[in-house]
């Protein structure tokens, strides 16, 4: 079966230095890669999570994917069209919805509730017999009562908003949703009812859906997959259940031990990392992980891994994944 | 709950500066709009038998070196000091707005070409600028006009392009790209209405600006041709003969006084409505 989304290879470049300061600088040093080589595949229908510390290019992937920021390198295929080869990103945008960080300020900050989930009808010239019930329906859906049509962003809770942003990008019956960290900035008992608002309407209407998170805890409620990326690659991906119980490696064994766990009665192995996360610009040679590595060896400085199948399922960028079950929780 | 009392009108009239203010400018409006049917004579005329008269209840503001009614030719004043005003505004505003949103949206080397542009512009002595132009072109309310859109158009720009960056990063923005917006979408929908609020409150603030260079042009002598009733003329009647009649000088000056307080108080109000976090800590 043909993935819906496939990435193969994709580099994103930034700018490091501009203007004259740049013609001082090395080539090689004016730009930084904030995705190195990312290759990824999210079949019709599943739910992919993708975790990360901040600066990993958890959020680059998903702009690289609608095209608001340009590729360097790779190929980007979603149902069959490639993203990489100038597509009419205002057809791909109608199929493919966003959800941004902030709730309230990815909102427009002049418009109406109402104005703003019915934006997508106006952007795509698609015309509504009756607004009214349109606005009211897609609100309803998403969980808010028609008392909010003719509020403005700033008189939303982070919730309130959170459903808009929600609403408005379901309102195309879009095939693919990327969803910026949908539980940014809402205390828990909202995160909990927006991401059951998100099973639900992913239940309804068959979505494919790209989550960036690096709330953890969410993971086993939404994901059928995690990939786990570090410095602009991916260093593993696999079935959400393998993933937090048997990693394969060690930056995600890490990274989920990192996580607070609710139960305070359970009991764990805490594994600390060494050092910072590099900065992209001053990427280690070989493994980018092995000056942190619990687990290094003398060659991981010298080879760089590939993502290959791992032997517990999913695949891993690791020459020494981990084999043996962490120590039993 | 009273809606009217969330519209910005409502809002404004909750405040007494803002009142006070209002009060002024209607007050300014409403005279230089019926000048002619409030006048009690021909801001023109001359009666030499009535030179230099007292203020009495014939002439409310006494008469001056020409035996011309003060009060009158300050109603008329007063419709050439908002005509400059409000032309001048409207286009250094306009001339701001495009280039301001064209530096913010273009490129790095245009948005630096611009705001060395705007900054040299600036930094010229606006009075300098009047003298010199008005060396060059004929006497006249365009010239007026044309020194208050070169001197203050800059400004306009330079809150446009701040206001055009902030926002064209934000979050909102790529909100609506990533939906797929067009370019004229963005602008007009989502950014024009956002940069307006701070682009009118300077409008407001700027209006008394104005009418003071087109006074003190008038005043020196570079304004409005000789006989025309502006408010700078009067004061400069007045002040060459403030030993003898200090009456018309102090009368000159009352209605500029009225008309900086007043727009300068309704900008401070409309901006303390419009965008709080302007508001100068007093």
């Amino acid at each position: 079966m043909t993935p819906l989304l496939s990435l193969r290879d994709v580099v994103v470049e930034f700018p490091a230095v501009g203007g004259l300061k740049a013609l001082l600088t090395p080539p090689e040093k004016r730009r930084v890669r904030a995705l190195d080589g990312v290759s990824l595949e999210v079949t019709a229908g599943e739910t992919l999570a993708i975790v990360g510390e901040s600066g990993s290019g958890k959020t680059t992937l998903a702009r690289a994917i609608n095209g608001l920021v340009p590729l360097a390198g790779g190929q980007v295929t979603f149902d069959g069209t490639p993203l990489h080869e100038s597509p009419d990103w205002h057809a791909i945008r109608r199929r493919v919805a966003m959800m941004f960080q902030d709730p309230v300020g990815s909102l427009s900050p002049r418009k109406t509730v109402r104005d703003l989930v019915l934006e997508p009808f106006a952007i795509h010239g698609l015309p509504l017999k009756d607004r009214q019930a349109k606005a009211v329906q897609l609100l309803e859906d998403a969980g808010l009562g028609p008392d909010f049509l003719n509020r403005y962003p700033h008189q939303l809770s982070g919730g309130q908003a959170r459903r808009v942003g929600v609403a408005r990008a379901l309102a195309l019956t879009p095939t693919l949703v990327l969803a910026d960290e949908p539980t940014a900035g809402l205390d828990v008992s909202v995160q909990g009812e927006i991401l059951n608002l998100m099973n639900r309407i992913k239940a309804d209407h068959g979505l494919t859906t790209l989550i960036i998170t690096h709330n953890l805890n969410i993971l086993r409620h939404i994901a059928d997959r995690i990939a786990v990326m570090y410095l602009g690659r991916i260093v593993e991906v696999g079935p959400v259940e393998r993933l937090l119980t048997a990693p394969a490696h060690p930056y995600t064994r890490a990274l989920m031990a990192a996580n607070p766990e609710p139960d305070p009665t359970a009991r764990r192995e805490r594994i600390v990392l060494k050092g910072e996360t590099p900065a992209l610009n001053a990427r280690p040679p070989g493994c980018e992980f092995h000056p942190r590595c619990p687990v290094a060896r003398p060659d991981c400085a010298t080879r760089i891994p590939r993502l290959e199948p791992a032997t517990t399922g999913g695949q891993v960028a690791c020459h020494y994944p981990l084999t043996q079950e962490p120590a039993p929780a | 709950m009273n809606a009217f009392r969330h519209t910005l009108l409502g809002r404004l009239l909750a405040d007494p500066l803002a009142v006070f203010a209002l009060a002024i400018v209607t007050l300014l409006v409403v005279s230089a709009i019926f000048a002619d049917v409030i006048a009690p004579h021909d801001p023109t005329a001359m009666n030499l038998v009535d030179r230099f008269a007292t203020p009495s209840t014939t002439y409310w503001m006494g008469t001056d070196n020409l035996g011309r009614d003060t009060f009158s030719r300050l109603l008329q004043g007063g419709r050439i000091a908002l005509y400059v005003a409000l032309t001048a505004v409207t286009i250094s505003g306009l001339i701001g707005l495009i280039l301001g949103m064209l530096a913010g949206f273009g490129p790095r080397w245009l948005d630096n070409a611009l705001l060395f542009f705007f900054d040299t512009l600036r930094a010229y002595p606006t009075i300098i600028l009047a003298l010199a132009l008005a060396a060059l072109m004929p006497r006249g309310l365009g010239t007026v006009i044309i020194v208050v859109v070169i001197t203050s158009f800059a400004e306009y720009g330079r809150v446009v392009r701040t206001q055009t960056l902030s926002l064209k990063n934000s979050e909102f923005i790529l909100a609506e790209r990533a939906m797929g917006a067009s370019f004229a979408r963005i602008v007009f929908h989502h950014i024009l209405p956002n940069v307006l609020g701070p682009f009118f409150i300077l409008a407001a603030m700027n209006l008394p600006v104005v009418i003071t260079i087109e006074a003190g042009m008038s005043f020196l002598g570079i304004g409005v041709p000789p006989g025309t009733p502006s408010w700078g003329a009067t004061l400069k009647d007045g002040f060459d003969y403030i030993r003898t009649t200090p009456w018309i000088l102090l009368s000159g000056g009352l209605p500029l006084i009225l008309a900086t307080v007043g727009f300068t108080f309704l900008g401070e109000a409309l901006r303390d409505q419009l965008d709080p976090r302007l508001r100068k800590t007093r």
